[in-house]
């Protein structure tokens, strides 16, 4: 028999040992399916010993101007979700029951079903020849018909239909924590509604705003079906290239040095909004 | 009074555009998929269950049907089976590498989905798994994981663990604690686990698309028809995919009470 | 004894929880725990439960080793803080838990289900779920599941905090007779000194992880071992002053008579509230001093005063009030207070 002080120890660590050997399984499969293949693909980039596909990623100015379209799209989906998602978000928040019933109808439903199905949707919609251009017409409005599809405005519309919820929930959720009660003490205390929304509302909502601004963002980046069916190859994305680099032109390495690229770019600003939004909170 | 009352009905109606925005994609495909035309034509000149018949009496989008309820069903059991348990590890463990761990669990939804396709796509190949369903199952186990941590952490972090402590006071090993206390009241969120892991893995394109070869799945199915013919055959599917959708979100708002929406709003 | 625990030492990293704890419990011997959070008694309770492994030392229940033996091998019935029903169960499914988990026949189960309700007065109420019921009548659900299968011991933690005065006082009552009744030993947890006093048969008083001191209601009250018994026991007045040849020089009331033995040096004195007289009153008391009052509460029953001594320093004086008494001093008036020498208390200096 060991001495008592050992067996308390053991019995103490039992619990961590019986918790770390539930999460093993899990782990394993993280480590083999996602961290290894993801590091070893990174890792091609630099096969050569060189940084020469880092130059060419970086420096070319095709990829470059690629890089920086993919962030522009990227930045005005962010925006537009947020200008949307807000008034949404603080409309459910003071909803009544059947009000949060039917916007989490309209949220999830879509949410939920296939993104092909709705970018399918928005190719019958915005076509030449589509649903809204022939209302469009018929009403009156326009002569000829709008280019809706097969480029930027297109792909904005598509990706802000499949991110808006991403935007919507946690902001939502960050104005369903605030005391109901802050709102009424400012307006008890003599602010207008509009200032108590300015004052206490909105920067106690920021929370929600970072996390909402930070995932939409950091998906729309990566982006790849809804750019793809929706641009009609006049809006490339990185992500499309990173395909085109595998399936058409088998060079591996550089796919990986686009791929290194777009992962610290995603990394770097997902880490950036968090610290602005997070510096906003404190001013 | 009567300013407040304006910005709240304008408030209401921008809502309601945005729900309609939201909404509308999913309503035009059902007149689409119920037109007589045999091309895509709107509104339909006539009515016909053509394009239901079509996918019906095609093998090819059969096959792709089933596969796909074949992966998903397995990527949800592997998905629970892993998640449920990393879960528990995750939300209750003191060891000091635990938040590590924790940012690795939801990386997958960080790291853009392409990188990880073409990165498995490497190892697949060498491995000779291209085009095995369960191959498949389990490349979007790691992207449904993530989903499995979230709603079911929330639920266990508003579990009162003195529960457990009543329960080990009362005799019951921790098999029995975890069986009869624990999970019973994590239904809800183990329920929207579970639909959502299914759901993720059977719209899941892009890994579909390098993983699953010859042996396509329904999403990938339907991208092929869609770049090459447009037919409302497509709308046909789309419309049930909606109904699988609609009713899943039925079932887990009957079964779930709620724990979905409460997690997306935490 | 049925529960023993020796020499228990559990630290949280720097904070010491528990340092050295020794206590026995008597069988069918109602005892509680009595201290301030943070005192550490909610630390002590769940090293008997066995939430807890201590450091150091051991616990014992009916003779045997438990320290390191997990909760369900204990057979100690708890009754939790908030409950901790389990809210998917109905009550009857609640109180029948441990005798399932410990595989005994359905019918039994039935059976001493159907007792510990009518023992709790809950008959009726199997097939409600604990959410629809009274926070008194889950109290009692919980009682009835932590002592359906006859435990070695009954563990109370704070059990009445979430109840409003009136239900509390008629559960007090009703878990004393239930315990006498099945004269089951006790440990109880509080820090409400009124309620440890009404129920104990013995008091455990402690304070920044020790036990301070152990005895009846009454003679804690009367006798406190330490200056912190005195003061979080009831209410009281602390004199400090120096003793000398059998007396001690108090300021305010100058030298009064000690209890035989009492060596020379600083002394500290406990006197009692309701020890002191004022104004005709204490002319009868054989020490006396003057002072001004500076503020009089009306409690009812009684009436509290507040006064500055003569000679420097603060009493608490509480005095009996009849309906038709008026009240016994104005604030700001000057009386003399006074108090008999067999009333006072010396508390030893440790």
């Amino acid at each position: 028999m060991s001495s008592p002080g050992d067996s308390r120890r053991t019995t103490a660590r039992r619990r961590e040992t019986a918790l770390f050997l539930l999460a093993v399984p899990a782990l394993l499969l993280l480590g083999i399916i996602f961290a290894w293949p993801v590091l070893r693909l990174l890792a091609m980039s630099v096969e050569d010993g060189t940084l020469a596909n880092f130059e060419k990623a970086t420096l070319d100015e095709l990829y470059l101007y690629v890089l920086f379209d993919s962030v522009k799209i990227a930045a005005m989906v962010m925006a537009i979700c947020l200008l949307v998602a807000y008034p949404v978000a603080f409309w459910l928040s003071r909803a009544g029951r059947w009000g949060v019933a039917l916007g989490m109808f309209a949220l999830l439903l879509p949410f939920w079903t296939s993104v092909l199905v709705r970018t399918y949707a928005w190719l019958v919609l915005l076509g030449r020849n589509g649903v809204v251009n022939r209302w469009l017409r018929d009403a009156g409005l326009i002569d000829a018909p709008l280019p809706l599809l097969h480029n930027t405005s297109g792909v904005l519309i598509g990706m802000v239909h499949v991110l808006l919820p991403y935007m919507v929930f946690p902001i939502y959720a960050s104005l369903l924590r605030i005391d109901p009660d802050l709102s009424r003490a400012a307006e008890g205390l003599g602010a207008p509604a509009w200032r108590s929304f300015l004052r206490v509302t909105f920067p106690l909502s920021l929370p929600g705003v970072s996390a909402g601004c930070a995932l939409v963002f950091v998906l729309s980046l990566g982006f790849f079906i809804t750019p793809a069916l929706l641009g009609g190859g006049r809006v490339i994305m990185v992500s499309m290239l990173i395909e085109q680099q595998v399936r058409e032109f088998l060079d591996w390495p550089f796919a990986a040095a686009l791929s290194t690229v777009l992962l610290v770019a995603t990394l770097a600003i997902y880490a950036l909004i968090g610290r602005i939004t997070r510096g906003a909170r404190h001013a | 009074m009567r300013r407040r009352r304006v910005s709240q009905i304008l408030l209401g109606l921008f809502a309601g555009l945005v729900f309609l925005f939201l909404l509308l994609p999913l309503a035009v495909v059902f007149p689409i998929s119920l037109s007589s035309a045999s091309y895509l034509q709107f509104p339909p000149p006539g009515f016909s269950w053509q394009w239901y018949q079509r996918y019906l009496d095609d093998p090819s989008w059969i096959d792709a049907t089933i596969r796909s309820v074949k992966v998903a069903s397995l990527c949800t059991v592997l998905a629970m089976g892993l998640g449920v348990p990393l879960t528990f590890f995750l939300v209750r463990s003191r060891l000091p590498g635990v938040r590590v761990l924790d940012r690795l669990a939801a990386a997958p939804i960080i790291v853009p989905t392409i990188i990880l396709s073409i990165a498995l796509y490497g190892v697949f190949a060498r491995l000779q798994l291209i085009g095995e369903w369960y191959g498949v199952a389990v490349a979007h186990t790691v992207l449904a994981l993530p989903f499995v941590v979230i709603l079911v952490s929330a639920g266990l972090r508003g579990f009162d663990e003195a529960q457990e402590q009543a329960a080990a006071g009362l005799g019951a090993s921790w098999p029995a604690i975890i069986w009869r206390v624990t999970l019973p009241q994590l239904r809800p969120s183990l329920v929207s686990a579970a639909f959502l892991s299914f759901i993720s893995s059977f719209d899941e394109l892009v890994l579909a698309m390098f993983l699953s070869g010859a042996s396509m799945t329904l999403p990938k199915k339907m991208f092929d028809n869609i770049m090459m013919e447009i037919d409302p055959t497509i709308a046909a599917v789309s419309v049930l995919q909606i109904l699988l959708v609609a009713v899943a979100l039925g079932l887990t708002s009957l079964f779930g009470r709620g724990a979905l929406t409460t997690t997306i709003t935490r | 004894m049925e529960l023993s625990v020796k020499g228990i030492v559990r630290r949280f990293g720097p904070v010491t929880a528990l340092g050295g704890v020794d206590l026995d419990v008597a069988e069918g011997e109602f005892l509680t725990i009595l201290g301030p959070s943070g005192s550490g008694k909610t630390t002590l309770l769940k090293t008997v439960a066995g939430f807890e492994i201590p450091d150091e030392g051991r616990v014992l229940l009916g003779g045997e080793d438990v320290t390191l033996a997990p909760p369900r091998r204990r057979d100690v019935g708890m009754v939790f803080q908030n409950y901790a029903l389990f809210p998917h169960m109905s009550v009857a499914q609640n109180v029948a838990f441990p005798l399932e988990m410990r595989r005994r026949p359905r019918d039994e189960v039935k059976r001493r289900v159907i007792e510990a309700l009518r023992l709790v007065e809950l008959e009726g109420y199997g097939d409600r779920l604990p959410r629809q019921l009274s926070g008194g009548q889950q109290q009692r659900v919980a009682l009835a599941r932590a002592v359906v299968f006859g435990p070695r011991l009954l563990l109370l933690d704070e059990p009445f905090g979430a109840l409003d005065r009136k239900l509390r006082e008629s559960l007090q009552l009703e878990v004393r007779r239930l315990q006498r009744q099945l004269r089951l030993t006790t440990l109880f947890i509080t820090h409400d000194q009124e309620e440890a006093l009404i129920m104990s048969d013995r008091i455990a008083v402690m304070d920044k992880g020790r036990i301070e001191q152990v005895g009846a209601p009454g003679d804690l009250y009367a006798h406190p071992a330490t200056r912190f018994v005195a003061d979080f026991l009831g209410e009281s007045n602390l004199l400090d002053g120096s003793a000398s040849a059998g007396h001690a020089a108090i300021p305010g009331f100058g030298a009064v008579p000690l209890p035989a033995g009492q060596p020379d040096g600083g002394v500290t004195l406990l006197l009692r509230p309701e020890a002191l007289r004022i104004a005709a009153d204490a002319a009868a008391m054989p020490c006396r001093g003057q002072g001004k009052v500076l503020e009089t509460v009306f409690l009812g029953q009684s009436a509290k005063l507040r006064m500055a001594l003569d000679g420097g320093g603060e009493v608490l004086a509480r005095l009996p009030l009849r309906p038709s008494d008026p009240p016994p001093a104005r604030e700001g008036e000057t009386v003399a207070v006074g108090f008999a020498p067999e009333d006072l208390h010396v508390v030893p200096r440790g």
